[in-house]
């Protein structure tokens, strides 16, 4: 098999990654990019072990190490995600402004009154 | 072209199409969905170069805990099941541009750079649970227990992260 071929679609994999990264305006969906990009990776890890017929393996084992590291990095993300959906009642990338540079009155201000009747609730709450 | 390689060939196809039918369905679960017959067909790749174990833990890591915890996510999010509009931002043709022109400057880096060279899977070792044993837990004995101590960091992370109330 030609090298090149894995190495192609590892390539398609990634750029395909890139577009959904930057384009979904939900935080789950952007994950799911991220996903991409990191098989891609792989794709190209597992193609060179192949090639060099490495006697330590490095190629299988780092593609190992990286689907674990990709498993904590989901498990955080996602517990990051939840908790700006708590305190922001939505996980839509555009509208999260908190920590953003431009100002825009309009969605700042829809961003307050949601954050006011959040906390409304967790007095009523308690 | 020999059988491996037309399977590879049909695998490849169908990991670019439901890759791309994961960034631009309009319906969440769909999206996930399709990330599953991606990740699928990858692990089928990783078998076809001789990647035996890394194959079975792409399905059992990936398919098996990653879709599960994004559907997870997207039900506790409150992810509206049916076809949603505004699921992109406004202006899709710079991320277009953009990923067409990753995809052409590696295309096109890794085509000119490996044209010639072949992999030879006939005599290549395969990457048994054994084989990928014995090197994980002789050479990269280090990097496995760092890398334990990275997932122990993530677990209590998520945990705090995720606590309700009093902090």
């Amino acid at each position: 098999m030609p090298l090149w071929w894995p190495l192609l679609l590892a390539s398609l994999l990634f750029a395909i990654g890139v577009y959904g990264v930057l384009v979904r305006r939900n935080a789950v969906l952007v994950l799911m990019g991220v996903e991409l990009m990191l098989n891609a990776v792989n794709l190209n890890l597992v193609a060179f072990d192949a090639h060099f017929r490495d006697v330590l393996h490095g190629g299988q084992t780092f593609a190992l190490f990286i689907i674990v590291i990709a498993a904590a990095e989901i498990g955080l993300a996602l517990a990051i995600v939840l908790m700006v959906f708590r305190t922001h009642g939505h996980i839509d990338l555009d509208r999260l402004r908190s920590l953003a540079d431009r100002d825009d009155p309009e969605l700042s201000e829809r961003d307050a009154a949601i954050a006011a009747q959040e906390s409304d609730k967790s007095e009523v709450g308690r | 072209m020999s059988v491996v390689q037309v399977i590879f060939v049909l695998l490849s196809l169908v990991a670019v199409g439901s890759a791309l039918l994961v960034v631009t369905t309009r319906n969440m679960v769909h999206a996930a969905l399709w990330l599953v017959v991606t990740l699928g067909s990858i692990a089928g790749c990783f078998l076809l170069l001789a990647a035996e174990f890394v194959a079975w833990v792409q399905v059992l890591i990936y398919v098996g805990a990653i879709v599960v915890l994004l559907l997870f996510a997207l039900m506790l999010t409150k992810a509206p099941t049916g076809a949603q509009p505004d699921l992109n931002v406004r202006r899709v043709l710079p991320a277009a541009v953009v990923g067409v022109l990753v995809a052409a400057l590696l295309g096109t880096t890794v085509v000119a750079g490996f044209s010639g060279v072949r992999i030879d899977l006939d005599e290549a070792v395969v990457g048994s649970a054994e084989v990928t044993g014995a090197t994980i837990f002789q050479s990269w004995v280090l990097p496995f227990e760092v890398l334990s101590v990275l997932l122990l960091a993530a677990l209590v992370g998520a945990i705090v992260l995720s606590r309700r109330g009093d902090r």
